[in-house]
């Protein structure tokens, strides 16, 4: 199977994913460091051999909006863009999660706020797991670490979004998007038939086909009651995915003494450092949450039972932790380490902040 | 078998593409590899690096703070990354444009002329490859034979033509290297 | 005679369209929106495409459009009904895809998606309904709002040097190549709507044979949001809103005649 085994970037293997999927289109706007899964469709062609749409739009605005018209048709549609670009997109996200529609929306991240940098980073955690926009929402939340889980993903995230019909978020960051290195990408499926749409999507606005009632996909009801009803649904479906679909990695935790918890590409520099530290003789272990929503709470709080303390890797000012927190309580001490504004900390400082920190805390505290 | 390389310089000087041959060699012998670029403005003239490791066993971080093996391409670089070569690791550098010279004794400081090399032979553009060859001699992870099969898959077919004079560039490389 | 015998199939001169269904309209008296759903309604059942026709309703009044005309339907966020169409065109080629839009929608938070759609040629239809206000909101300034017009963040009345000049979009669209047909109509006269619903049957028949993007605005009143009764309306409209907004066709590329 060598010949299956490719070298190329995360954001490359998102868009060969995509069309192995069987995606039926892609609306972007160029932005660094993301701007390959565009520029890679857009060489590949997809229109010429699975029929997929590819579309370059004037906006992130008009992408978004692009994604919900295409969704609302049952197609498997996405988007892709980094985080001022994915801002643009959050009324539209929250247009796509009240409307019920199936689609995915790939952040890889930047520093930030504002125009930021376009160096990695992992600042858009809140926007992502806690609702960037509007009205009580969800996203599923798919968090990559290796170019493989890049591509797998893709795949992952658009089954999830057709199985609760709610969008699914492919959060990424600058590291993930633009290093290269191995991946088997998943095999090529046939787009689905305008028949398999009709079954799967028996809601989706396609022309009044056989002069069956019309669809009608909106996100407005001025009927408070309904409304109501309507909120109650969502909360439902979300309910039932955070019951089935928490995702995770454990690392070295049998026997961790500390344990770090760290997701997407931080997570690999977290494991440097664990493999680092054993050569110590120091045990930690890692816990990287995949869905980062639903979060692995149950998963933490096991893992923390037999630990002195947590180090939360973030590359950002500390957002995760306040889930992590929520997963431990004060059973034990969780502490923050990050760079932010697109600097990567290296195994070596991550290490040095779990022993002055958690293994060795001063007295002195702000 | 590891091995941790930054290669470092100015953008334009091919730091992205050595690295990107190297890790297709890398492929082509069935190891494992990570290529990790700096990235943005900086490929259009500032300065440019990438991380290439290269491993039997799965790779963890693609971001390291320390190298087995670096190769420096202009000062800056070298003021950078000199300090972060591991000890017993391996400086090689273009002693070109250089007015500080490298200065570690606890590790292996390899000058390359290959930009004297390239001038001499006409092909500016070999350049990265004279360096390359400069790497494989010091650091024989993969065989040249790999680099000319990685060389097919990372350059577009219309470049196919240039992969003999690439090759030649590689082994005035290793040549350059005085044992 | 009496009423039943009045009531007979063979005495039948008028009735609501097939496709424009039982459900009250939420309108005002005197809006031209019905008048414009009763003949977008007409022309997709006397064009047969019932079947294919995919509407895309804006925010503004016309939201519930979808209540009324009945084809499948999606609601646009403000502004964004053309990046919709623009996706659902792409991937069902063989549909007809249409908005109806305000003037506040389209030319005002949703320029930007209007311009590119209509750049790109998308085949669709565009429909705009003009009337120069907001309807909706409570009647503010809208971009085609008339210098001089009173609304409620005008109270004054609009002011060029305060607020800009009113935009003519047909215009605008006009000048890009993508679009194969720029019209602008009104409803306010029996021979008016004869002309407005032959310029609609044009433009659905341009989507149906993908000759890029139709473009129909309406030169439409508000009587709630300019504060007059509804003869008024019409009457304030034929004497100011036509001088500024001409009627007519502004740019027609396809060779066939308008289809009647």
């Amino acid at each position: 199977m060598k010949d299956e085994i490719k070298l190329m970037k995360g954001n490359e293997a998102i868009a060969h994913a995509a069309i192995r999927y069987g995606a039926d289109g892609y609306f972007g706007y160029p932005i660094t460091p993301q701007s390959e899964v565009l520029e890679t469709l857009e060489a590949m062609m997809p229109w010429e051999t699975t029929g997929m749409v590819v579309l370059q739009a004037e906006s992130e605005v008009a992408s978004i909006n692009m994604v919900y018209g295409g969704a609302a048709t049952g197609k498997a549609v996405m988007t892709s863009s980094s985080s001022p670009g994915v801002s643009l997109m959050q009324e539209g996200i929250s247009y796509l999660a009240a409307s019920e529609l199936p689609a995915l929306i790939v952040n890889v991240m930047r520093g930030g706020p504002g125009l930021g940098t376009i160096h990695p980073s992992q600042s858009d955690y809140f926007q992502a797991t806690k609702g960037g926009g509007h009205g009580d929402y969800r996203l599923i939340v798919l968090a990559p670490s290796t170019v493989q889980e890049m591509a797998d993903f893709v795949g992952l995230g658009f089954d999830l979004a057709f199985k609760y019909r709610t969008p699914a978020m492919l959060l990424a960051d600058g590291i993930v998007g633009q290093m290269m290195e191995k991946v088997v990408l998943p095999p090529q499926r046939p787009r689905r038939t305008d028949e398999e749409i009709r079954q799967q999507c028996p809601w989706a606005v396609r022309g009044r086909e056989g002069g069956r009632k019309r669809n009608i996909v909106t996100s407005l009801e001025l009927d408070s009651a309904i409304m109501e009803k309507n909120n109650e649904r969502f909360q439902r479906t979300y309910a039932e995915i955070e019951k089935n679909e928490v995702r995770y990695e454990a690392r070295f935790t049998e026997d961790a003494d500390y344990l770090i918890v760290a997701f997407g590409s931080i997570a690999r520099i977290c494991l440097k450092a664990i493999e680092d530290a054993r050569k110590e003789g120091i045990k930690i272990g890692l816990i990287r949450p995949i869905t980062l929503w639903p979060f692995p709470y149950e998963a933490i709080r096991e893992a923390a039972k037999n630990v002195k303390g947590i180090l939360c890797v973030e590359l950002n000012a500390g957002q995760m932790i306040e889930d992590v927190r929520m997963a431990v309580s004060d059973s034990v001490p969780v502490k923050h380490f990050g760079r932010m504004g697109g600097i990567v900390p290296n195994p070596q400082e991550v290490l040095d902040a779990l022993k002055k920190d958690i293994i060795n805390p001063t007295e002195c505290k702000a | 078998m590891k091995d941790e390389i930054i290669i470092a310089g100015f953008g334009g000087q091919g730091v992205l593409s050595m690295g990107k041959i190297l890790a297709y060699a890398a492929l082509e012998n069935d190891l494992e590899v990570t290529w990790m670029p700096s990235y943005g403005p900086e490929q259009r003239g500032g300065t440019a690096n990438v991380t290439v490791i290269l491993s039997d066993e799965p790779i963890s971080s693609p971001v390291l703070d320390s190298f087995d093996t670096a190769v420096i391409l202009n000062q800056q670089s070298l003021d950078k990354f000199e300090s972060k070569v591991k000890p017993g690791g391996v400086l090689i550098y273009d002693p070109y444009g250089i007015h500080r010279a490298p200065t570690r004794t606890d590790i292996s400081v390899v000058p390359v002329d290959a930009m004297e090399a390239t001038i001499e032979m006409g092909q500016a553009k070999s350049y990265n490859m004279i360096l390359l060859g400069a790497l494989l001699k010091m650091r024989p992870d993969v065989p040249v034979e790999a680099v000319v099969r990685g060389l097919k898959k990372a350059l577009p077919e219309r470049h196919h033509h240039l992969i003999p004079a690439n090759e030649e560039a590689i082994r005035k490389g290793m040549s350059l290297v005085k044992d | 005679m009496k009423r039943e015998d009045i009531i007979k199939p063979e005495n039948k001169v008028y009735s609501r369209p097939r496709l424009l269904d039982g459900n009250v309209m939420h309108y005002c008296p005197g809006c031209s929106h019905g008048v414009v759903h009763k003949l977008v309604a007409e022309v997709i059942d006397e064009l047969g495409l019932e079947a294919d026709a995919i509407g895309i309703a804006p925010v503004g009044c016309a939201v519930f459009a979808y209540n009324y005309i009945d084809c499948d339907w999606v609601e646009a966020a403000h502004g964004r009904a053309p990046a919709l169409a623009t996706a659902v065109s792409r991937l069902h080629p063989e549909k007809v895809v249409f908005t109806y839009q305000g003037d506040g929608d389209l030319a005002a938070i949703g320029s930007a998606e209007t311009i590119h759609a209509c750049t790109r040629g998308e085949n669709i239809v565009i429909i705009m309904i003009n009337n120069g206000i907001y309807g909706m909101t409570g009647g503010q300034m809208s971009p085609c709002t008339l210098e001089g017009a009173k609304t409620a963040t005008t109270p004054y009345g609009r002011r060029a040097d305060l607020n800009g000049f009113p935009l003519r979009v047909g215009n605008v669209v006009s000048l890009l190549d993508g679009t194969c047909y720029v019209t602008r109509q009104a409803v306010h006269t029996p021979a008016a709507v004869r002309k407005a619903k032959a310029a609609l049957k044009k433009a659905f028949l341009n989507a149906r044979a993908k000759k890029g993007t139709s473009f129909v605005e309406v030169v439409a009143t508000c009587s709630s949001g300019w504060k007059m009764s509804p003869e008024k309306s019409n009457k304030w409209m034929a004497e100011n809103m036509f001088a500024h907004y001409p009627l007519g066709d502004l740019k027609d590329t396809t060779v066939e005649k308008p289809a009647e």
